[in-house]
């Protein structure tokens, strides 16, 4: 098996090097990699397409589940959902799929390529993020509609920014935000470099820069945020060539050690 | 009239060294003028591999093309957010462009010019915005200038903000395209030669009336082409500004944050958005191009007047 690897790799190396050609000689090598593993023993590769809020979590469960499953492989691959919808529609392969939102999932229902309907299988809310010395003096969600802070939220078209607007809506507060961006990492990056001097993420998002760097911001959570709650979705995708895998991973997802590793970090209940 | 004087004699000094006038006969100028001169046959393979390389650059955008919202191209295009994305677009482009040639002439004559310890350090530290991904630009320039860096606290402090405002569009733009400006005229000065700025010297010329009158004129054609690719690069600007700008209407959302932005709820409109900046960039392009053919073409005709 081993030396299998080893000789694919090389062809590999030697498709790079003839260039032009490298696009259909390892398109079909890697053909070769999962039926020739299939055949040895029984191995198999599951692929998995997870919103980016995901990866952490995903990365522990995806460990836990090939512990568990001798001779799986299982392949992540993390980017936003509507990028991720839009790869599966050109027909990517992969066995599942996890949205962070349901106008997303419903894409790619609508598309009829999910097998069976979607399982909600975690929840997020928003928090307030700041630099770590709070330099507008924010304590709550009312602060951040106030003249002259500087607050950078989500784009209204991305599942965050929708959901500051819901609590906008519900609790009469306007905020006029110095930036709208397309992701979550965008006013993360902004609020921590301190060029921001608030900003709206949810709790996962703010808990995961704390963790990698516990000085980084200020998360201040606030009891508005359960006007939106935002609910992630999973559904194994339709064709998928491992079908019985593909329910048993989302079966490890909402499964309860799949819930411990979503809730320590930071996501709620279904 | 009295600057013409000099500049003739240069030339024909210059025609007199073997050396400059061969550099004067493959920049090709009479071949532009009214193209008497019949071109070379080339080899069939070099034609061949030409064709599959302009295919693969034009399929993808063809096919993209087809893929379209048409339906709503006009309503998209005239929308309040598209409009104001679009005049973001071309204002932060051309003063951006305009900033590149101010600086990237000096640039390029430095590098071009002038020998020092460490010059192809310097030159591959100036083209490190064409080798760094653009977000990581954005995050260069964040940490430089934003209201916490080294140089954006000291403007904060001027009562300068640069944080999500216009000009951080412009700077982040600066950044990228202006290594684009300088290699194409770095590449021309240095193809050129010396011959005719010695010359100049030679007569009296000092170092700036030498640059103005000869140096500058004689890669005009370089310029207007680096300028060309600093301003489509940045139309394109999409990571730095994203990252160090932000995006809020009218202000820092340029045309592809609004594709970007407008791609997360619908691809296929985001598909007909971006064929406005294609647009865009065709009627640039052709605007300059016609502009700079009559150009040279002027010049070329007094060149050989004056050899």
């Amino acid at each position: 098996m081993r030396q299998l690897r080893s000789a694919l790799g090389a062809v590999g190396a030697m498709c790079t090097i003839v260039g032009a050609l490298a696009l259909a000689g390892c398109s079909s090598d890697d053909g070769g990699t999962s039926t020739g593993s299939s055949t040895s023993g029984g191995d198999k590769t599951l692929v998995v397409f997870a919103a980016a809020s995901l990866t952490d979590t995903f990365t522990t469960i995806a460990h836990q589940f090939e512990a568990d499953h001798a001779g799986v492989t299982v392949k992540l691959s993390f980017a936003g959902s509507s990028d991720l919808v839009a790869q599966l529609q050109e027909g990517a392969p992969a066995d599942v799929f996890a949205s962070a939102d349901e106008p997303n999932m419903k894409k790619l229902t609508d598309a009829g390529l999910a097998a069976g309907d979607p399982v909600p299988f975690a929840t997020n809310v928003l928090t307030i993020v700041t630099p770590p010395d709070n330099p507008a003096g924010i304590t709550s969600f009312q602060d951040l509609g106030k003249s002259g802070v500087k607050v950078d939220v989500c784009a209204p078209q991305v599942p965050c920014g929708n959901a500051a607007k819901e609590v906008e809506a519900a609790t009469g507060v306007t905020i006029k935000p110095v930036s709208e961006e397309s992701k979550v990492t965008d006013v993360l990056a902004k609020v921590t470099s301190g060029e921001a001097d608030a900003g709206l993420v949810y709790v996962t998002d703010a808990k995961g820069a704390l963790a990698k760097d516990a000085g980084s911001l200020k998360q201040i959570d606030f009891p508005e945020s359960a006007k939106a709650v935002n609910t992630y979705p999973i559904v194994a995708v339709k064709d998928s060539k491992n079908a019985d895998l593909a329910s048993e991973f989302v079966a490890a997802v909402t499964g309860e050690a799949g819930q411990k590793v979503l809730q320590d970090a930071g996501f709620g209940a279904p | 009239m009295r600057a013409s004087v000099p500049r003739e004699s240069v030339l024909t000094e210059a025609a007199a060294t073997p050396a400059a006038a061969s550099v004067g006969r493959a920049s090709g100028r009479r071949r532009v003028r009214g193209g008497r001169v019949v071109s070379p046959r080339l080899p069939w393979w070099l034609v061949a591999v030409a064709v599959v390389g302009i295919a693969f650059v034009v399929a993808p955008v063809v096919v993209m093309a087809t893929r379209g919202d048409w339906g709503q191209f006009w309503s998209l295009v005239t929308s309040d957010a598209s409009l104001d994305a679009l005049r973001l677009s071309l204002f932060t482009s051309v003063v951006s462009t305009a900033i590149c040639v101010v600086v990237g002439v000096p640039v390029a004559m430095v590098l071009a010019r002038t020998r020092f310890p460490g010059l192809s350090v310097v030159r591959a530290l100036v083209l490190l915005p064409l080798v760094l991904p653009p977000v990581v630009c954005g995050l260069a320039l964040l940490y430089a200038f934003g209201r916490r860096g080294p140089f954006g606290h000291a403007l904060e402090n001027a009562g300068i903000s640069i944080a999500f405002t216009t000009t951080a569009v412009v700077i982040s733009h600066v950044f990228v395209a202006l290594p684009f400006l300088v290699l194409t005229l770095e590449g021309a000065l240095k193809v050129r030669g010396t011959g005719p700025e010695l010359a100049a010297a030679s007569l009296g010329a000092g170092p700036s009336r030498t640059f103005w009158l000869v140096t500058l004129p004689s890669v005009a054609p370089a310029l207007a082409g680096g300028a060309l690719l600093a301003f489509a690069r940045s139309l394109g600007e999409f990571g730095a500004t994203l990252t160090f700008a932000g995006s809020l209407q009218g202000v820092t959302r340029t045309l592809p944050l609004e594709i970007y932005l407008q791609r997360e709820t619908d691809p296929d409109a985001a598909v007909a958005l971006s064929m406005l900046l294609v647009i865009v960039a065709v009627i640039v392009v052709a605007l300059v191009h016609s502009a700079g053919g009559t150009r040279s073409f002027r010049r070329g005709l007094t060149d050989s007047v004056a050899a």
